[in-house]
């Protein structure tokens, strides 16, 4: 009798805890995305701005819509897949015509030109040569330009001053500056000439905020920086890049961490287009389809992860993947 | 959510018997809350309150079973929100989604596709895991077509909200644990009734987070706890929203009524552009699909979405690395190349699988490179000059050869000279940069 009714009082107290009203579990973070602008006049773009996780346009303020570029080169690609070839043509000969056909044609919010011809152990183009095409590139369209080098970090240094000097005023981002060459990326793009520069780390936390501190310690203003936090293609150890962004966004946002609050920026198509799924030819993989629709698929699922990890900007190689990130973007946060 | 000492102790009958061996039924009550000691070795716990503390101990989030046999599968049971934090646990399923409008050629070639998408990528096997038979106002279409489609062996999920219809269709296939996506405000009830009967899972259609929320309420009062939550089919943006809303409810505030699985229709949300179904398909690989509904499948698709997925679904602490020895692959013999690479298991079944390919004979060697990739390795310093040349000197496969020719992964070219020098004797070849130029280069080598 007794042990009844404890049985039946629990129950109830039980009840009490377990069947809550809804309630929204609303995400309120302290910290914010810093903006950061690339570009000038009509076409220029702001990255950052948003005090949420990405995506998540209910919670809070949303900032900007992520920012999704078109990626060309200094010289005719030699290893691009021939779709690019019968998609551009000619065109793909001087890159300022490029630049203005892609502008013309697809509208990207930015372009993303990229110096491969400058690689010494490749054309090794003189410092003054991309100087001279960047210039050029520069005055055939409107839209903000990224900047991105060979790989090789000596040479690409050289090339960064100098274009950064060169477009003075353009405002545009150099990508990248890394550990073994901040100082001069940082001191000549940021501090000298006034333009942007993106910082990159190699998928880890800490060496994003260390570099980041390191360029402030420079000098550099940190409306003047984006993070290149590292990028791999889906499939390819990806869940580290995906992993590094949720903790940097959860540090920026949750901890107001103010060294990590700069945009990321993240360079897919640099890494999608070299993966096996995007290059390896119908006869050699008959089952797999068309070749062209592979590189696509390819580069808009690692574009999409990594926009709901954090990227502020993506860069793409195919215009459909830019137009199918960019419905994308709209239709989910306008 | 772990229930307090207190919380447990209004459990017990508070006599203090002792019959647990403690001398009280507070003492007893806390040891059961530090996790020394089950419930049930009180003999007077009634099984009412056993019950109950076995759902407030339960993960936020149930652990749905679905399919039969070969086709079974888990979905659910996730305890974070982010992978970093601990791991995600039951990896995204994939559907290709069917109805009875559809002409027999679109049918066949869809079956056709989910047969051909089948592969092996790093020892996981890759295929669509269920099908969506939606009912489309056409009945013994809808019927023959479920019928037809048992062949794939696949985990049905019949899209249909109209009860009468629901019941002849899961009578063909309640035997295979399939899920009906059919509930809604106005047929909820029903529903219920004919998911309990036939004991399968219930989706849950609602256009707002309180709609669901309502229908799950209803459901669990009933009795029925096999459920799987639609977000939403029409407005991609509310449909995320929901998705997040419904999993951090769950997860972050504790709300067992949200703890259910998902299901998110890409093709119906993606306005017929495959690029932005794979878009949305990849984010909610990320952001807490259980399963996502895909329009067809093919290999540029599946390519990409099942590799992300892999990806996302290992575990951060158990990283996938391969035993560092010597392989050996189609019959080396004395002459045959000798490939070096690292003991990320990642690398090593991207290369091993070209080396196959390639059908050319080869020896491979793995040293132990920290379970890193070819260039994360070398950065790290785990992946040198010496740590090859040690592996080289003391796995023995020196006596096996006439022939000393060592290739070296594309990407650390740059350890050629160094190896030169380490290595008398030893012809060292850069080889390419991608694995999947190996065959051709293993070829022309010979
Ligand atoms: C995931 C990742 C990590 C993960 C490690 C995961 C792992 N298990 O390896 C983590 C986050 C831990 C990490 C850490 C670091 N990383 Co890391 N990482 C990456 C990332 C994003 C992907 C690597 C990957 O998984 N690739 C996929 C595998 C399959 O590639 P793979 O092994 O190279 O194999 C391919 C080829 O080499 C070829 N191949 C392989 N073997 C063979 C053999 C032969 C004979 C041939 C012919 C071909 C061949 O086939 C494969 C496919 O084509 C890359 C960037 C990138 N996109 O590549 C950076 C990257 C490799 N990391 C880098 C660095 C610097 C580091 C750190 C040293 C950073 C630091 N200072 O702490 C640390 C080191 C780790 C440590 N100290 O413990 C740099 C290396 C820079 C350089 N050029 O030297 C990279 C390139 C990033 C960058 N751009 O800066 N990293
Ligand atoms: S056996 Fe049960 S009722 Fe008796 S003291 Fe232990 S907990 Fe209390």
């Amino acid at each position: 009798m007794c042990i009844e009714r404890y049985t039946k009082k629990t129950t109830t107290d039980l009840k009490e805890v377990q069947t809550l009203a809804y309630k929204k579990v609303a995400k309120k973070y302290s910290g914010k995305i810093k903006e950061v602008t690339i570009g000038t006049g009509d076409k220029a773009i702001t990255l950052g701005g948003r005090n949420v996780l990405p995506l998540h346009a209910f919670d809070g303020e949303v900032g900007q819509s992520p920012k999704v570029g078109l990626e060309i080169v200094d010289e005719v690609p030699s290893d691009w897949i021939d779709a690019f070839a019968n998609l551009y043509g000619d065109v793909q000969k001087d890159a300022a015509t490029w630049a203005k056909y892609v502008e013309e044609t697809y509208a990207p919010d930015f372009i993303c030109l990229r110096f491969e011809g400058a690689d010494p152990n490749g054309s090794n183009r003189s410092v003054e040569e991309c100087v001279e095409t960047a210039k050029k590139v520069s005055e055939s369209v409107s839209l903000p330009l990224v900047i991105a080098g060979s790989k090789n970090v000596e040479k690409d240094s050289e090339i960064f001053k100098a274009i950064a000097e060169a477009l003075e005023g353009k405002n545009i981002l150099l990508l990248s500056a890394q550990e073994e060459n901040y100082k001069t990326v940082g001191a000549a793009g940021a501090l000298a000439y006034k333009q942007k520069v993106a910082a990159e780390s190699s998928v880890d936390i800490n060496l994003a905020k260390q570099l980041n501190i390191l360029m402030t310690q420079l000098g550099v203003q940190k409306e003047d920086v984006v993070m290149h936090v590292g990028c791999a293609a889906a499939g390819y150890g990806y869940e580290y890049v995906s992993s590094t962004m949720d903790r940097i966004t959860l540090a920026a946002l949750g901890q107001n961490d103010e060294t990590l609050q700069m945009p990321i920026i993240t360079p897919i198509s640099f890494e999608t287009w070299s993966v096996k799924e995007s290059i390896a030819t119908e006869e050699d993989e008959p089952n797999w389809g068309s070749i062209e629709e592979r590189g696509i698929h390819m580069e808009v699922s690692t574009a999409a992860a990594s926009i709901a990890s954090g990227s502020d900007a993506v860069i793409v190689r195919h215009p459909k993947s830019l137009e199918a990130i960019k419905y994308y973007l709209n239709s989910i946060i306008g | 959510m772990a229930l307090s000492g207190i919380q447990i102790f209004k459990l017990t009958p508070r006599t203090n018997c002792k019959e647990c061996g403690f001398p009280t039924c507070m003492a007893f009550s806390m040891k059961v809350a530090a996790g020394a000691i089950t419930i049930d070795k009180c003999p007077h716990i009634s099984d009412e309150a056993t019950q109950q503390l076995a759902e407030a101990t339960a993960p936020p989030m149930k652990t749905i079973v679905i399919g039969k046999d070969a086709a079974e599968r888990k979905i659910g049971g996730e305890t974070v929100l982010f992978r970093h934090e601990k791991t995600l646990v039951s990896k995204t399923l994939f559907a290709v989604q069917f109805s009875d409008t559809m002409t027999d050629e679109v049918i066949e070639s869809k079956m056709a596709n989910i047969i051909k998408v089948d592969y092996d990528r790093i020892q996981e096997q890759m295929s669509v895991e269920s099908i969506v038979v939606k009912y489309d106002g056409n009945k013994d279409k809808y019927l023959v077509l479920i019928e037809k489609l048992k062949s794939l062996g696949k985990i049905f999920i019949l899209a249909c909200t109209d009860v009468n219809i629901a019941k002849e269709a899961i009578a063909l296939v309640k035997d295979t644990k399939p899920i009906l996506v059919g509930a809604n405000k106005d047929n909820i009830d029903d529903m219920i009734a004919l998911a309990k009967e036939n004991n399968v899972v219930l989706g849950l259609n609602g256009d707002t987070v309180e709609d669901i929320y309502a229908l799950v309420e209803t459901a669990e009062k009933a009795g029925h706890k096999e459920l799987i939550l639609n977000p939403g089919t029409t407005e991609m943006a509310k449909t995320f929203e929901n998705t997040i809303e419904i999993r951090r409810t769950a997860i972050v505030g504790g709300d067992r009524t949200f703890g259910y699985p998902s299901i998110v229709f890409a093709n119906e949300l993606s306005n017929g552009n495959q690029f932005v179904e794979t878009a949305l398909a990849s984010t909610y690989i990320l952001k807490y699909g259980s399963i996502v509904v895909l329009d067809d499948i093919n290999y540029p698709k599946a390519l990409a979405l099942f590799g992300l997925r892999q990806n996302i679904f290992t575990d951060p602490q158990k990283p996938m690395r391969v035993e560092p020895k010597v392989y050996e692959f189609n019959k080396p013999k004395e002459d045959s190349p000798v490939l070096i690479t690292v003991d990320f298991a990642l690398t090593y079944f991207v290369v091993s699988g070209e080396i196959e390919r390639s059908k050319a004979p080869a020896w491979l060697l793995i040293p132990d490179a920290g379970g890193l990739s070819v260039l994360t390795s070398w950065a790290a310093g785990k992946f040198g000059g010496t740590v090859i040349k040690n592996m080289i000197k003391e796995c023995g496969i020196e006596e096996k050869l006439t022939k000393k020719r060592l290739v070296l992964p594309g990407k650390v070219a740059v350890l050629k000279g160094d190896l030169e020098e380490e290595l008398p004797g030893w012809e060292i070849i850069v080889g390419p940069e991608e694995a999947m130029q190996l065959p051709k280069f293993l070829n022309e080598l010979v």
